[in-house]
């Protein structure tokens, strides 16, 4: 047999960011040993609500924070572990991504990093996930006036949804891989409330394309779509931070005519790949087969340039 | 069922109350847009009206409407006044980003406020999940009328994805705010600052809000005090304690 211990042999650097930890993620973005955490597990800050449903707690509450540098550079982190409770908000998980982002303004890192994977808002704390969901919002739209780029990178196994997507979509900018899926309403949420007919969520192909990373990447919701590593998302988080737009009345002005234009020109499309069409994919069927680096020479050969003013 | 230009009744007693002295303020397709006479200047107002989900055209022409406040400048206040659905639940919506139209709308709230236009949100009917965020929580100070009816999910969904009994979830609403629908439990958390009363004039009242708008987000000490949210502002100050006692270190 030449079975392979794959993951024990490969690079931090070249492991998949979508079957690593949380932790083995930032270990891998940061540079080597600069990570610190606040409120680290040994402080067993724990969810006070998950034992009124008879549920296990993590010592973080699946949401890590602290500091590090990326290339040489002080940047603030935060990352959500999509293997408890689905990275969902809760109180402590929620409050302590609130923490981090009011420090960036005192801290004034190069960036501020989201490492999302969540599911969205944690049912068993709802109303307190919910708020902290709007908190965040709140203050990564003060931080992003302040001039700290809030960069989120998108490729766990959760996904990014619920309200996860709302706060991906309040960054100055995101970069997604394959297997990151960027949404509101799941497949299964869908599903349930409108039947199948209006979402099966079992295909899979038509819930990549339908929020992927390709299809986020081409349409402008994601600013860089990159290989499923560490690696690339460090490299792609480094190149984004001199690029990222401030929050300012201009950003949303042209966001603003951003979404009119998506909405006038593809809000009758039936699927993915008619969109893709209409953008000049010749073979839009192809698309989501593409290695990343064909999938840039695509991007590079379409008639526009796709834009992300957020 | 409502028509989908006329606002709701209690939509349109609310208007009635704010603006005695007539108004400017449309209804079509359950959103809200307009303004009117308040105090020495005028009062924009966004919403949703008629338990209407929203979905990406909403939240791209309410966005578009605030821009256009922020552009002309002069502090006008934004009132949002929220009786929705949650977020519209289609393939359609999310094919075209739903995640980004909803964020933006917020954005635009927060810009809006961020720029000296005082954002208030008034609750008077239901809200739930994104829209609820888009709107009502991206505001600087949230109000609710006495029946509003928020909720991040209804019991029954909550009962599907947890695999609870709904008889018991009902026995634990009863006990626990954190997790419960209705507008209480929102108080309790501080995501809805202050409950108005009816009895009093509705101006007055709106007027208070502009004028004592907190200038950072209070939410979290609100949950505190209330018992809502317990640990959420110690926590979040724990991390700033942690993130700027040690800046200096390697700078």
């Amino acid at each position: 047999m030449d079975w392979k211990p794959v993951a024990l042999s490969t690079a931090p650097l070249d492991q998949s960011w979508y079957e690593a930890s949380a932790r083995a993620r930032l270990a891998g973005l940061l540079d080597a040993d600069t990570f610190e955490e606040f409120i680290g597990p040994a402080q067993r800050m724990m969810s006070p609500h998950l034992p009124l449903f008879e549920l296990p707690r993590a010592f973080d509450d699946g949401m890590i924070v602290g500091r590090g540098r990326l290339d040489g550079r002080d940047v603030l982190v935060a990352a959500q572990e999509g293997r408890f409770m689905g990275g969902a908000f809760g109180e402590i998980h929620g409050a302590k991504l609130v923490g981090l982002l009011r420090a960036a303004l005192a801290v004034k890192p190069a960036a501020l990093l989201i490492l999302f994977d969540t599911g969205g808002v944690r049912l068993q704390e709802a109303n307190a996930g919910e708020t902290a969901i709007a908190e965040i919002m709140r203050a990564i739209a003060v931080t992003r006036a302040a001039g700290i780029p809030v960069i989120g990178l998108i490729g766990g196994r959760a996904g990014c949804y619920g309200g996860g997507g709302l706060i991906a979509g309040t960054c100055a900018h995101l970069v997604i891989s394959e297997g990151g899926r960027l949404s509101v309403s799941g497949p299964e949420v869908i599903e349930t409330n409108r039947g199948a007919e209006e979402f099966d969520s079992r295909d899979r192909a038509l819930v990549w394309r339908t929020m992927g990373g390709k299809h986020r990447r081409l349409i402008g919701a994601a600013d860089a779509f990159v290989d499923d590593t560490i690696g690339a998302f460090r490299a792609a988080a480094l190149a984004a931070i001199p690029t990222a737009p401030t929050f300012d009345l201009a950003s949303l002005e042209a966001e603003q005519a951003r979404l009119e234009a998506r909405l006038a020109r593809f809000g009758d499309a039936q699927d993915a790949t008619e969109i893709w069409g209409r953008l000049g994919v010749n073979d839009p069927a192809a698309v989501p087969g593409l290695t990343t680096e064909a999938f840039d020479t695509l991007l590079d050969s379409l008639p526009e340039r796709p834009h992300h003013a957020r | 069922m409502p028509d989908e230009t006329t606002p709701s009744a209690r939509l349109a007693a609310i208007l009635a109350a704010l603006f005695p002295d007539g108004h400017a303020v449309a209804v079509a397709d359950g959103l809200v847009t307009g303004d009117g006479p308040f105090g020495e200047g005028r009062l924009a107002v966004i919403g949703i009206d008629s338990d209407t989900a929203l979905g990406i055209e909403g939240a791209c022409l309410l966005a578009g409407r605030v821009l256009d406040v922020a552009r002309a400048g002069g502090g006008t206040p934004i009132l949002v006044l929220v009786d929705s659905d949650s977020q519209r639940m289609s393939r359609r919506d999310e094919l075209l980003g739903l995640n980004e139209y909803l964020a933006h709308l917020a954005k635009a709230l927060l810009l809006a406020d961020a720029q000296g236009h005082p954002t208030i949100g008034l609750l008077y009917g239901h809200s739930a999940a994104g829209a609820f965020i888009a709107t009502a929580l991206a505001t600087r100070v949230l109000a609710a009328l006495p029946g509003a009816h928020p909720s991040v999910m209804d019991l029954p969904s909550v009962a599907r994805v947890t695999k609870l009994p709904l008889e018991k979830l009902e026995a634990m609403a009863r006990s626990t705010s954190v997790f419960a629908p209705g507008l209480d439990n929102m108080v309790r958390t501080g995501a809805v600052q202050v409950t108005l009363d009816p009895a009093k004039p509705l101006g007055a009242q709106v007027a208070a809000l502009i004028a004592e708008a907190p200038t950072s987000d209070t939410r979290d000490a609100l949950g505190r005090e209330r018992g809502g949210r317990p640990l959420a502002h110690d926590i979040a100050a724990r991390v700033m304690r942690e993130a700027e006692g040690r800046v200096v270190r390697g700078v």
